[in-house]
């Protein structure tokens, strides 16, 4: 096994005997590149941004912006990175950062090297199309005012907090980017392949970070060690290790196992490999799944759906996690392996208890699996104050059937209203059958208020969650039938 | 025009120039407090022992166990103090307290080789705790009168007689939330004791000079054996005002006992659950109006949550007070303050220091008020402003109102307010599920410390032989672009271009004796301190140049690195040439520079005077559009005009409006800090005390519309170059996304609907608010007719209102 070391901005640099606790973010700044900074420590502000040469859709690779607080050092073994010293010097700044000066998208400027990497990011992501010349009419496509005229999507920066500007500066200084040189070192670094995972052993002290090369070894090392915890993306379990000081003796790493990285479109079945991250199933699935479609830009942040994966959401077990009231509505199955073989576990027999699942120690989610045909109608409504990278008070996800006027089959995910994410049985009952008219919506509503049992917390009344349940069907029936009044 | 607000011909000053560490902050080069440990060797990381109380008695405090831990080196606690066991100005902040008074307080610090070691030491420390009773919210505080400082009072003409009077009387009750700072870079301190012996602390601060003497206090030491710097900061925004002495003194106590420097950088966990926030306020309040809709009087009664100890709690609200008519001509008024005291972090400076929290009280009474009198929210507005002739209630005359008028028009004008206002009344009638508000709001912001003595400023500035400029001032870095601005007016004052001019960082061994860099007041105080040094500087060499020239020395003109003389289109010589003959001519090269804020006076026991040297205006319309399934909206459109004077750096002020602006409007739609109020083992305990729970405006939150635009021929007669303060005002243009809510969600109920809005106003407050107004015929909570709710007065007992930090500023006690 080679010793562990990474390339950061083209140079290649041990890693060190870092301990599995310790981020990228700290080891970065461990080795003098400051740039990246500690906003919250939790993937919600930014301030420390990466890039990273991750395996691409339309090229070979993409520059994926991560948060470096979440990831484990010892993840990075055989990666390559880019921070903002990389990208640009004072003498020589990059496109993205002569926009974000020229324009004053800085003030104190702590979060500015976290916002140049997610904009640079989507400055060199395939398809994104410089329309500039079209423009006024270009922006008419996007009347959701979240692309530029160049394509530059607003939600590559809505993992990154300011404090100071306001905003504005920074939009129009991702709107303002034009397209890649032909020279440019980092847009041809696309074309090439990325950097292969590499199997990975750092040991410190009494603490051991592992990447198995494939599910043969990674269950092999199970086996002996049901302590082990598994991270597949890292975004909850960072945040587990750096707020509340959890210590895992070894923690695994399987977000690069390639069984766990199957896409498939059959007949029957849709099937997302467990270790995708939400980004690559998002544009995998390019609005196959509408319901999907409307979750994703919901789900978190960019910086968190580029790390974050479907099984790892599945495998916290969240109360609320956001991709299971839609993979519940969708009567998503759970694929679980281990040494002994697959199982098949509909999602709906899946949560157990207050973040507990049937999955047991030695199995790991390989792949959820959404049988075809899709409802026809479906809907994601997430409830929270942002719109943009929020916890849900409440999220529900609906896929219905109706057919000459009459609900034929409902489905109706919930979160954040229980211990676990649930199905809102009563209100699919009191709808199935049942035409699609406004009284009998109005009745399934009232039912729909009742369903769980929702808390009052921080985020949220139990008044306001259990009446929000209500009026989600309400809206939902009301952009059914006229949607032209019904605010987006 | 005065000496003070003239500009030369070709000034630097008015250019729209980037931030001057925009290239360092792009490519992550510009270095903060936590960056430079890496350069320094063997440094030792601190990490705090937090009570899990909201008010208790530490009975016992053993620190054995934590010297088990590997790598933990020392732990701190009050034993260790040689000097005052106290973080604050006013003696009531322990630095090791024996009582903890919140959940979270610090009862020592651990040093270790590595964070994570000190981390496991703090949790290794013993502590056994004895509860006491607690006091969380203002209303408990209220209840149990609990108050603490003094109580001002407020009054002018009489108001009982007015009400008497008065068409119509309302009265009511506003209950509304604090913010956190969230500054992106925590509290962080560096501290070691240099080749000399000087103690060196590099600091996240606001304010220098009095972190410098809060660690030569702890210490026992003289000021002259402490030095401060802050290279600059990932925002502060008042949180750093008065809330890095402490830490710094931690710091710098661990560096003088172990001789190793100490870095202390607070996690964000840490710095929201310990650091104070902006005051939340209760209010209660008696308004009467004429049959025109005209004010006649006011009565109110502003409580704020202060929090454990006094901090900034009495010029806050001494601000609040002052704040409370915002732009409104107000005859017969009478606002009593109090500050109660609770078991939470110490609540201190944020952004308009008061100001906002006063003026949000007549906004809600405007905006509840005007349906109840059949006048559409801007007609009421607009008839109340400020017109010429007319003082604020503390007896200040208003200037220069008509700027006001102008700013309130060309919104009207360029937002094309009425048009829209038509559009959306259609637009509200043709959807039942959605409503559309469109809001007018004012801002009259008095710029100066209110205490006369912080209106002061130094500066050092150095020519060197070859004609580079060095500058040096007692403002801080926080973002706003101070800098950027004092090398303007330096290259302005030289007559030479921005490249010749370099600053360095703020340190008290080169200004001392500094205020806070707060207030606003940075550019106006720090900019009229470098041009006076730059001035003595450049007519010692129009002595030198006059000689050269043969012209005499009042002809003299410095321009973009050449001096040439008025009038002649004879010789010019290079700024450098006049520089080099001055060096060998033994002229001196550099001057310590000064200001003082004239014509100020403030009576703080009546709160009477002219606490301000000018008011900064500025006027905003937003519109929104609110969801009526769920009460989420979208900010649709917004255009302000804002009074800058006449801007010294137009990129740099416009990026403060709408920054300032966006902050606001966190504060009263988004942020929602929330408190354990249960009786259970929590409480106290801060709920919303990370990224995740307490949600800051990200780009969904930004306009989709932002028109921005400054007020054009406003001069500031006196002000530095003529232009006007900036960093807190437009944080008051925020109300305008306030009172829009309010209004659209008015239009679910029909015409002439009062809305109570919760502050903030989360799309959960707002939906309650639609539903309170479909639930047509109630009018909310605001009684109508006489005697209503009555704002409480001050008891017989009532601390007189003169405090401490006016008497006093520092009472040095040595061991």
């Amino acid at each position: 096994m080679e010793s562990p070391s990474v390339t950061v901005n083209g140079r290649t640099v041990p890693l060190g005997a870092v301990a599995p606790h310790t981020s990228a973010l700290d080891w970065l700044r461990g080795v003098g590149l400051t740039g990246a900074k500690e906003g919250c420590a939790e993937g919600e502000c930014g301030a420390c941004s990466v890039l990273l040469a991750r395996p691409g859709i339309s090229t070979p690779t993409e520059w994926t912006p991560l948060n470096a607080c979440l990831m484990p050092a010892a993840s990075l073994d055989g990666q390559e990175v880019v921070t903002a010293e990389g990208l640009g010097s004072a003498e020589d700044l990059h496109p993205v950062q002569r926009e974000m000066a020229v324009r004053g998208g800085s003030q104190c400027g702590y979060c500015t090297p976290g916002f140049v990497c997610s904009m640079a990011a989507e400055y060199y992501r395939p398809g994104r199309c410089a329309r500039g010349d079209q423009g006024a009419a270009a922006r008419e496509d996007h009347h959701d005012g979240e692309h530029g005229p160049n394509g530059f999507d607003l939600h590559a920066l809505s993992g990154n907090l300011c404090r100071c500007t306001g905003y504005r500066p920074i939009r129009d200084a991702a709107y303002a980017l034009g397209a890649p040189d032909q020279d440019d070192r980092y847009a041809a670094r696309t074309h090439e392949a990325p950097p292969a995972p590499r199997a990975t052993r750092v040991a410190r002290e009494d603490a051991e970070f592992a990447r198995p090369g494939d599910l043969e070894e990674t269950f092999a090392l199970l086996a002996d060690r049901p302590d082990a915890a598994l991270v597949a993306g890292s975004t909850d379990w960072g945040v587990e290790v750096n707020l509340r000081g959890t210590r895992a003796a070894l923690t695994v790493a399987i977000d690069r196992l390639p069984e766990l990285r199957t896409f498939e479109v059959t007949d029957e079945h849709v099937e997302i490999g467990a270790a995708l991250s939400l980004t690559e199933v998002e544009r995998r699935l390019d609005g196959r799944v509408p319901l999907l479609a409307q979750m994703f830009p919901q789900f978190a942040s960019r910086l968190i759906r580029n790390g974050a994966t479907v099984g790892g959401n599945l495998g916290t077990g969240s109360p609320i996690g956001d991709t299971p009231p839609a993979l519940l509505a969708l009567d998503a199955v759970v694929v679980l392996a281990s040494a002994d073989g697959e199982r098949e576990v509909p999602l709906a027999d899946y949560f157990t208890g207050y973040r507990q699942t049937v999955r047991r120690a030695d199995e790991l989610i390989r792949a959820v699996r959404l049988p075809l045909p899709l409802a026809g109608l479906t809907a994601f409504h997430k409830i929270a104050k942002r719109r943009f990278d929020d916890i849900s008070s409440v999220a529900v996800g609906f896929a219905l059937d109706v057919e000459d006027g009459v609900v034929r089959r409902a489905r109706i995910g919930l979160g954040g209203v229980a211990a676990t994410p649930i199905r809102a049985l009563r209100t699919e009952e009191a709808l199935t059958g049942q035409p699609w008219r406004e009284d009998v919506v109005r009745r399934a509503a009232e039912v729909l208020t009742q369903e769980g049992t929702p808390l009052d917390d921080h985020r949220a009344s139990a008044a306001y969650r259990s009446a929000m349940l209500g009026q989600s069907l309400l809206k939902l029936h009301a952009e059914s039938t006229s949607p032209q009044e019904v605010p987006a | 025009m005065s000496a003070l607000s003239e500009r030369p011909t070709n000034p630097v000053v008015g250019l729209a120039i980037p931030h001057e560490s925009a290239a360092g902050h792009v490519t992550g080069e510009a270095l903060y407090t936590d960056d430079l440990v890496l350069r320094t060797s063997h440094v030792l990381h601190a990490y705090p022992v937090q009570a899990p109380h909201a008010h208790a008695r530490i009975t016992a405090l053993r620190t054995d166990p934590a010297y088990e831990v590997p790598g933990v080196v020392r732990v701190l606690t009050a034993a260790d103090v040689p000097g005052v066991n106290d973080a604050g100005v006013k003696h009531d902040e322990p630095l090791f307290p024996d009582e903890v008074m919140f959940h979270g307080h610090a009862v020592c610090w651990v040093l270790a080789e590595t964070l994570e070691a000190a981390r496991l030491g703090a949790a290794a420390v013993d502590v056994d705790y004895e509860p006491l009773p607690s006091l969380v919210t203002v209303r408990e505080a209220i209840e149990a009168e609990s108050f603490q400082g003094g109580q001002p009072h407020l009054e002018r003409g009489d108001v009982g007689s007015a009400f008497d009077e008065a068409e119509h009387v309302f009265s009511g009750e506003l209950e509304f939330s604090g913010q956190e700072h969230f500054y992106l870079e925590t509290h962080c301190s560096l501290a070691q004791v240099d080749e000399n012996g000087q103690v060196f602390v590099q600091s996240s601060t606001q304010h220098p000079s009095e972190t410098q003497e809060i660690v030569a206090h702890v210490l026992g030491l003289h000021s002259h054996e402490v030095t401060v710097q802050c290279l600059r900061m990932g925002g502060a925004f008042g949180g750093k005002e008065m809330q890095p002495h402490g830490y710094a003194a931690i710091a710098a106590l661990g560096a003088t006992l172990t001789g190793r420097p100490v870095r202390l950088r607070l996690n964000r966990t840490q710095d929201m659950t310990m650091s104070g926030k902006r005051h939340g306020f209760h209010a209660r309040w008696r308004v009467g109006f004429d049959a025109g809709g005209r004010l006649q009087a006011l009565d109110a009664t502003l409580t704020s949550d202060g929090g454990w100890s006094l901090d900034l709690s009495e010029p806050v609200l001494a601000r609040a007070l002052c704040h409370i008519d915002n732009a409104y001509w107000i005859p017969n008024v009478r606002v009593n303050g109090r500050v109660a005291k609770t078991h939470k972090t110490s609540q201190t400076a944020f952004r308009g220091f008061g100001g906002p929290q006063g003026m949000l009280v007549i906004e809600d009474i405007l905006g509840r008020c005007a349906p109840l009198l059949g006048v559409e929210p801007d007609e009421l507005r607009s008839r109340n402003l400020y017109q010429a002739g007319q003082a604020t209630p503390y007896g200040q005359p208003v200037g220069h109102p008509e700027r006001l008028h102008a700013a309130w028009d060309q919104v009207r004008a360029s937002g094309d307010f009425a048009a829209r206002t038509a559009d959306i009344a259609r637009f509200n009638a043709a959807h039942p599920h959605t409503k559309r508000g469109l809001a007018i709001t004012p801002v009259k912001f008095g710029i100066s410390f209110n205490l006369t003595a912080f209106n002061q400023a130094g500066a050092l500035v150095h020519v060197y032989k070859d004609g580079s400029v060095l500058i040096n001032h007692g403002g801080t870095e926080m973002g706003q672009g101070l800098h950027t601005k004092m090398i303007q007016v330096a290259a302005t004052a030289l007559g030479v271009p921005l490249e010749k001019v370099r600053l360095a960082p703020t340190r008290t061994d080169k200004v001392p004796n500094t205020s806070a860099t707060a207030a606003s007041s940075g550019a106006d105080l720090n900019g009229a301190a470098i041009k006076n040094a730059c001035e003595q500087i450049r007519e010692r060499l129009a002595q030198v140049a006059a000689t050269r020239l043969g012209v005499s020395p009042a002809d003299v003109r410095f321009d973009d690195g050449e001096v040439h003389a008025v009038a002649f289109s004879g010789e010019r010589v290079s700024w450098e040439e006049i520089v080099h003959a001055a060096y060998f001519q033994r002229v001196q090269l550099f001057a310590a520079g000064f200001y003082r804020t004239e014509g100020l006076h403030w009576d703080s026991a009546v709160m009477r005077g002219e606490p301000f040297k000018y008011f900064a205006y500025g006027v905003a319309a937003s519109e929104v559009e609110v969801d009526g399934f769920t009460g989420a909206y979208t900010l649709r459109r917004v255009d302000i005009v804002h009074d800058v004077g006449d801007s010294l750096s137009p990129l740099v002020d416009i990026g403060q409006v709408e920054g300032g602006f966006v902050q606001g409007a966190g504060w009263l739609t988004l942020e929602d800090l929330r408190w354990d109020e249960s009786d259970g083992p929590g409480r106290g305990r801060l709920l919303t005390q990370a990224a995740s729970t307490y949600k800051l405006p990200s780009l969904s939150e930004m306009p989709a519309e932002f028109n921005v635009a400054l007020l054009q021929h406003a001069p500031e007669e006196g002000a530095v170059y003529g232009s006007k303060a900036v960093g807190e005002p437009p944080l008051m243009l925020a109300f305008s996304v306030r009172e829009a809510l309010r209004q659209a969600a008015a239009a679910f109920g029909p015409a002439g609907t009062s809305v109570d809005l919760a502050s903030p106003a989360t799309p959960e407050a707002v939906w309650w608010a639609v539903q309170q107004a479909r639930r047509s015929g109630e009018h909310g909570h605001v009684a109508e007719g006489s005697p209503g709710v009555v704002p409480d007065q001050p008891g017989v007992d009532a601390h007189e209102y003169e405090p401490e930090s006016e008497r006093v500023q520092h009472q040095l006690s040595r061991t």
